[in-house]
């Protein structure tokens, strides 16, 4: 403490948000997007084996492909007004960020609304037997991930809704655009052990 | 509106006395039982880990000295068999889950950030949140314990054994959430490492100057990330067949036991590693200061602590030779598990090269790392022993096994742990722990810890399985268990001394200053304990051992702000610096949302529903604590 400091370089200059990789909270995302997708992949695996152990798959009524494929081609459109909110939370546009946060959120009541009727659709309940009970974990665990990014968003749509919209807040919507990807990329593997490999099988 | 060049930031101008007593108010916390309520101090934070990760070390002690008790005589009346099931099962589960990989996550908390030369962890609150949980989940399972609820199918808690028809009742349904509860807790300390690690590394540490201890946590938290999903489904699994009626683990409705046994050890196998990695980290590290030397071929540790890591993941069929494979699986996961032991070899190397080119000062801490080499090479042989299908078959669940398996974990992670302990001891409280004491200590345990586990190899041999409550006097293993028996107190009298030691050298021991070592890591630049902001500068990183680069003196930088809390990142490879971004302050948040998912895992053990209901509280807790409640630090116009 006594003698004094010699000093490299100053650090006051530097930005104090930046987006993507730069960010921690990119990276703490990526972290959670690995540890999640490897649940999915595990799940998904769990699905395989019990498949491989069963002479008839499915062991029940072939699931009706009308809801998850609605779901899927909803959730595959909703990348493109996630493309363009990404973007503007990237350019701090506060008024563009307001109103497709309010669209996506729209969007996701709307998957989350379809994927009540899918539970209908897979026409076999958790405690039938085994393929039961994995085809509603693949379908919970991915509603749950809908249903934590929805109220995830919804909060950061109040967030920019007030004198705290600002700075740090676009990369965090930034993260959530990030996330949402994350969210309907998982689905597509599902969707396929869901509806399709009952089908091939 | 405040300029950005009025705003107070540390430097030429700003530094000694004045700096310290404006830093020590922006990063410390309010006086009281409030401040620590609700402190997000990763120092502070890491003790109490600490803490009570030893206190669950005691507590799987004293059950560990219950069993070497009822098997010193045969036939012995003592403890029947239904207490004897849930006293393994608590042995196991809290020394895996409550005791080891805390006690790890601790160290890390405490010191990666001081090691990478950053003033917080990231993301604090979590880290806050993930110790709340974590206690939570230990203090639930050994209530439940005491009322006669505790587990009772083992550590592994093997199906159909723990599923509804052999495990009525709720006991096994404990174990499950105690499950729950310590995986999110140790998810969450994982993010915060990988973030620090790879973010907030001082300018110029780049990686290949990162110190072995956090090369070694880097892997142990990726390995975290993408193993312990494996038993949360799993426990999931589990727990749903329990309460819903699932039919994962149902083979009459098309499940599958074995199911279970593959996801239990895709986690269970690197747990191990999860365990033992950042014990090479601190055998690293201690094997350099007394040394006085970097390790010997740096990149070869670290491409080992790599390797490690990664076929970690590509043995856990070995647990499962003896349910039946086919031929192919049993070639490849033999040669698999022998192949691990080659990294951990070329580490064993290293470490011996390093000693034999200089002059080891024999303190305490290195002759844990003796101990270590000793004992670990012990159990790396039977581990390469087992890895071989017939002699497993032979071997499977017997107390060859117990042995084989305490030789790795207490040689590889317990002994290093000890070291680790005395090692840091003085940075954490500023006192140095007694040699005598020390010394003592050691002898106790290496010798109370060889005649407890040595003799296991040879009764288990002799065909005793693991697990029985207890067994005929005619089977000749009556000797052998004494024997482990009377090893098993001194080993405990070996940690009792260790204990004492720590408990008074905190209020007696010689004054230790930032680094009698005289250590090169960044961790023995501040003062010991060191302030709550760490670093009053960041430092400059210019090689592997900064402290004995150009005669200690190091270099700064300056411009952090003094008046809010800031942190400097630096890009992921070279740590170059590249943003300032603030670090949240205390809050209660964390506490409270703990507390509402601590509702929602016990709720939930009761009554499926309060997956549903009990989510609520955790939603409003999570919402009210990210959202920004006093001003905006950015007080500070945005100039970018």
């Amino acid at each position: 403490m006594s003698k004094p400091s010699s000093f490299a370089g100053d650090l006051s200059g530097l930005p104090t948000h930046a987006f993507g990789a730069r960010s921690l909270t990119w990276w703490g995302v990526i972290a959670y997007m690995l540890i999640e997708g490897t649940a999915f992949a595990l799940a998904g695996a769990s699905y395989l084996f019990l498949m491989s152990q069963e002479q008839n798959w499915p062991p029940a009524r072939l699931p009706d492909l009308l809801a998850g494929t609605l779901f899927t081609v909803v959730i595959l459109l909703s990348e493109l007004p996630n493309i363009i909110l990404k973007k503007a939370a990237e350019k701090e546009d506060l008024a563009q960020v307001r109103r497709w946060l309010i669209i996506l959120d729209l969007i996701g009541l709307l998957l989350l609304v379809i994927r009540g009727f899918e539970f209908q659709m897979i026409n076999v309940r958790w405690n039938d037997n085994a393929y039961g009970s994995i085809a509603w974990a693949l379908l919970l665990l991915h509603t749950v991930h809908i249903l934590t990014d929805w109220v995830d968003s919804a909060v950061l749509t109040a967030l920019m809704f007030t004198p705290h919209g600002k700075g740090r807040r676009f990369v965090d919507v930034s993260e959530d655009c990030l996330y949402w990807r994350f969210v309907w990329l998982t689905w597509l593997p599902i969707y396929l052990l869901l509806y399709w490999a009952p089908r091939v099988a | 509106m405040t300029r950005p060049e009025d705003l107070p930031r540390d430097g030429p101008a700003l530094q000694g006395e004045e700096l310290h007593r404006r830093l020590s108010v922006t990063w410390g916390r309010a006086p009281g039982l409030w401040g620590w309520l609700t402190t997000v101090d990763h120092k502070e934070v890491a003790r109490r880990y600490l803490i009570t990760a030893l206190a669950f070390f005691s507590f799987g002690g004293v059950l560990a000295l219950m069993m070497r008790v009822q098997l010193a005589t045969p036939e012995s009346g003592l403890i029947d068999p239904d207490r004897y099931n849930q006293i393994f099962s608590m042995h196991g589960t809290t020394m895996m889950f409550l005791f080891a990989v805390p006690v790890m996550e601790a160290m890390a908390i405490y010191l990666v950030p001081l090691m990478v030369g950053t003033r917080a962890i990231a993301f604090p609150r979590l880290n806050a949140f993930s110790y709340w949980l974590y206690l939570a989940g230990g203090v639930m399972i050994w209530i439940a314990f005491i009322l006669n609820v505790g587990p009772e199918a083992g550590w592994f808690t093997y199906v159909p054994l723990a599923g509804p028809e052999y495990s009525p009742g709720k006991r096994t349904d404990f174990w499950a959430q105690m499950v729950t509860f310590t995986e999110v807790a140790a998810l969450a300390v994982a993010v915060e490492l990988v973030a620090t690690i790879v973010k907030q590394r001082a300018p110029g540490m780049s990686l290949d100057r990162m110190p072995l201890f956090v090369w070694s946590i880097l892997v142990t938290a990726l390995m975290v990330i993408f193993s312990m999903p494996a038993v949360a489904l799993a426990s999931g699994m589990l727990i749903s067949d329990r309460l819903v009626a699932t039919h994962f683990f149902n083979a009459a409705e098309g499940g599958s036991a074995l199911l279970w046994q593959h996801l239990f050890w895709f986690f269970g196998h690197p747990e191990v590693y999860i365990i033992f990695l950042p014990g090479l980290g601190f055998v690293s590290q201690i094997t350099e200061t007394f040394c006085r030397r970097r390790v010997f071929a740096y990149p070869a540790m670290v491409a080992a602590l790599l390797l490690t890591g990664l076929l970690a993941f590509g043995l856990w069929v070995h647990h499962m030779f003896a349910t039946g494979l086919p031929r192919l699986g049993y070639a490849f996961y033999t040669a698999a598990s022998m192949a691990i032991a080659l990294p951990s070899g070329v580490q064993i190397f290293c470490w011996i090269a390093t000693m034999w080119e200089s002059r080891p000062r024999l303190e305490v801490p290195m002759l844990y790392v003796i101990g270590f080499i000793v004992t670990f090479v012990i159990g790396g042989i039977t581990g390469v022993m087992v890895a071989s299908v017939p002699l497993d078959l032979e071997l499977h669940d017997t107390y060859f096994v117990v042995a084989h398996f305490h030789y790795t974990l207490i040689g590889g992670a317990v002994f290093p742990l000890l070291g680790a302990l005395t090692y840091w001891f003085p940075k954490m409280t500023g006192r140095m722990m007694g040699k005598r004491m020390g010394l003592t200590g050691f002898a106790l345990v290496f010798l109370g810890f060889h005649l407890t586990f040595m003799p296991m190899h040879f009764v288990g041999m002799m065909g005793m399985p693991r697990r029985v409550y207890t067994y005929p006097a005619s089977m000749g293993w009556e000797g052998l268990n004494r024997l482990s028996t009377v090893g098993a107190f001194v080993l405990a009298i070996g940690l009792l001394v260790f204990a004492g030691n720590l408990a008074l050298s905190l209020r007696r021991g010689r004054l230790a200053g930032p680094n009698p070592w005289n250590a090169a890591s960044l961790e023995w630049a501040p003062a010991s304990p060191p302030p709550p902001y760490n670093f009053a500068h960041i430092p400059v990183v210019g090689g592997h051992t900064p402290l004995w680069d150009d005669h200690g003196r190091l270099t700064y930088m300056s411009g952090l702000r003094v008046d809010d809390r800031e942190l400097l990142l630096t890009t992921a490879i070279d740590a170059t610096p590249d943003l300032r971004e603030p670090s949240p302050t205390p809050t209660i948040w964390p506490l409270l949302a703990a507390l509402a998912t601590t509702g929602l895992f016990i709720w939930s053990i009761f009554d499926p529903w309060a997956v549903v209901w009990g989510s609520i509280p955790v939603a409003i807790t999570l919402t009210l604590w990210f959202w920004p409640k006093s001003r905006e630090p950015a007080t500070e116009p945005v100039i970018e």
